[in-house]
């Protein structure tokens, strides 16, 4: 037996096992899944700050293609690089947001295999609270990706029908929707094995519904079957919502219809995700 | 009054594929104390910490800590333990101090309680230089250091450590082991997992012994090693030494039967009391017996395990991992894996 006496090690603070058992809640309420969210996204947020490479897929992506395509198509399509814009800008937005979604994906894949995962798993917090945290800091991606095409459009010489207000709807509505996606992504995220695997899963799906869409063509220039399905591609939804909001200002049913359908997969890739994640445990 | 066990486990069960894994523990742990559990690699040592923390479902069995049902209420379990694994279980692209907030916040301290306690934990485990640094920075003793800050910042009344000194040079280990020693003088419990008797003799009071699965064994560090002997005396005789003599004279005087290499001349004797060392050589120095060397070794966890279950404590994860493809992908042996790390 040892005779030293050993000091406790946080002295000022002696655990009583009886008083923090009841203390315990049987599960989290509203109010501390939120606060377990936020914290997990500030998390998210200090990650992409130390990791600005993170950030080359929203900036670099709008700059490049808005000028490439606009310049390459513009002139076979509308007559010319100005009448093209209205068209192109709200396709490439729509566009962006995708891939920027399916990053969250890739990104999330990687941070379960990390150690710190680990912790969160014992920790007392709501099974959401991992998943959604970088959902909600990637709002900020969603910002930059928007507001850059935008601002590229604006500065090769596109002017937006719906002005200011028809602009910051445009972009409030591609967060919304980037924001609802991602919880697709987040799930593969969940289920793939790898994060390459992830990255290969989302590209299949993404590729075929952004360029099968109206996001850089009129659809009166397609053929007859391939118009059917381009005009029931959600994207195209989503890209001809934006364009009556920035060209025109207006709030059509497709408006409507793409914040009923962002809400439709959340409702139902949401609670798979947590399922799925529950699972890794 | 009686107090709750801390750890009261009856016929815990965990199966993977064919293998079982865990297979029918029992254990109890009382409060305030430092219990050990002892295995090789593979024996299910993590699987039933891994039970018994929530992270993995008991296939079969009952657990309760503090008298809280492990199984029916996990999220009440994860508010009473804190958990240190063989690796760090920390956000490598963080600083100490975000760590630690970051933890604090999601366990509902409000953030400048989250912050005070991060810098109080950082201050006890002397990583207060290193507070702003990133992890990557760490050496292998801050990080585990930093881990078991982590798991610290609510003040858990059960802790477990599973292999906490596992990969740690020996002064970094003696530093570990005063805080584990520090963490039950603050009223905590603590279950550790070790692979090191030595370890599980500084500092638990109670040991179980773990082999596929199963408790081979229980009691105090000294109930363990009187089962094997205490020690063992390691004799090498010089060259022209008569050994039958020698071994004569280790009968009569030890009254145990010598381990003898006839070529290298080396000598091993097993010792109930370290005392028998010096009755022997004395004998040998009367009867002319002279030696080139000699020393008193503690019993390994190896002759523990040949004591109590007939074969050497080898690593078995290998073997499973032949028996039952399923489980090379399974959390289990991917931290087995890293205990031999």
């Amino acid at each position: 037996m040892s005779t030293i006496t050993v000091e406790p090690l946080l002295p000022d603070e002696v655990v009583d096992p009886a008083a923090v058992v009841a203390r315990t809640r049987p599960r989290n309420s509203p109010a501390e899944t939120i606060s377990q969210t936020l914290a997990m996204a500030w998390r998210a947020l200090k990650k992409m700050r130390r990791n600005p490479e993170q950030f080359f897929d929203v900036t670099i992506q709008p700059l490049l293609f808005t000028a490439m395509f606009a310049y390459i198509f513009g002139g076979a399509i509308s007559g010319d690089v100005h009448n093209y814009l209205p068209l192109l800008i709200p396709g490439i937005v729509a566009q962006t947001v995708l891939t920027t979604c399916m990053a969250s994906g890739v990104q999330l894949r990687e941070d379960l295999d990390k150690g710190v995962f680990d912790r969160f798993k014992v920790l007392p917090i709501a099974r959401i609270a991992p998943l959604a945290g970088p959902v909600v800091a990637d709002v900020v991606r969603y910002l930059i990706a928007a507001s850059l095409t935008f601002l590229t459009g604006l500065l090769i010489g596109y002017r937006p029908g719906g002005g200011v207000l028809g602009v910051l709807g445009a972009i409030a509505l591609s967060i919304f929707i980037g924001w609802s996606l991602a919880w697709i992504f987040t799930f593969i995220g969940t289920i793939a094995r790898n994060a390459r695997s992830v990255q290969g899963i989302s590209m299949l799906i993404l590729f075929p519904l952004t360029f099968l869409s109206n996001a850089f063509v009129p659809v009166k220039t397609l053929p007859a079957g391939l118009a059917d399905f381009v005009k029931i591609n959600p994207v195209s939804i989503l890209v001809t919502a934006t364009r009556d909001l920035a060209n025109n200002g207006t709030i059509t049913s497709e408006v409507g219809w793409t914040l009923v359908a962002g809400l439709v997969v959340i409702a139902i890739f949401a609670p798979l995700s947590v399922l799925s994640y529950r699972r890794h445990i | 009054m009686t107090t709750t066990a801390a750890i009261d486990a009856v016929g815990l069960v965990k199966s993977f594929g064919q293998l079982r894994a865990v297979d029918g523990i029992d254990l109890e742990v009382r409060q305030g104390e430092i219990f050990g559990v002892l295995g090789p690699n593979g024996a299910g040592k993590t699987t039933m910490l891994k039970m018994l923390a929530t992270l993995l479902p008991i296939d079969a069995g009952q657990a309760r800590v503090f008298g809280v049902d492990v199984a029916k209420e996990p999220h009440r379990i994860r508010q009473l333990v804190g958990v240190t694994g063989q690796y760090a279980s920390v956000d490598e692209d963080l600083t100490a101090t975000e760590n630690l907030w970051l933890f604090g916040k999601l366990q509902g301290l409000r953030s400048a309680d989250a912050r005070a306690a991060a810098k109080q934990l950082l201050g006890q485990f002397g990583l207060e230089d290193a507070a702003n640094k990133p992890i990557s920075q760490f050496s292998g003793g801050m990080r585990r250091r930093l881990d078991l800050a982590a798991s610290l910042i609510t003040r858990p009344p059960l802790i477990f450590l599973d292999e906490p000194t596992t990969g740690l040079d020996p002064r970094t280990r003696g530093q570990m082991w005063e805080t584990i020693r520090g963490l039950v003088a603050g009223g905590s419990t603590v279950l550790l997992t070790t692979q090191y008797l030595d370890e599980a003799d500084q500092l638990a009071g109670r040991i179980a012994v773990i082999d596929h699965g199963r408790k081979v064994a229980e009691g105090t560090p000294d109930e363990l090693k009187t089962s094997v002997g205490n020690s063992t005396l390691q004799l090498h005789l010089a060259p022209d030494t008569d050994q039958e003599l020698a071994r004569q004279i280790v009968r009569k005087v030890a009254g145990a039967d010598p381990v003898l290499t006839p070529e290298s001349g080396r000598m091993n004797v097993p010792l109930d009391t370290a005392d028998r060392a010096a009755d022997i050589l004395i004998g040998f120095r009367q009867a002319g017996v002279s030696i080139i060397s000699v020393s008193v070794a503690k019993p390994t966890l190896d002759e523990v395990f040949l004591a109590l279950t007939g074969h050497g404590a080898e690593d078995e994860a290998g073997l499973e991992d032949d028996n039952d493809p399923d489980l090379a992908t399974s959390d289990e042996t991917a931290d087995e894996a890293l205990e031999v790390q």
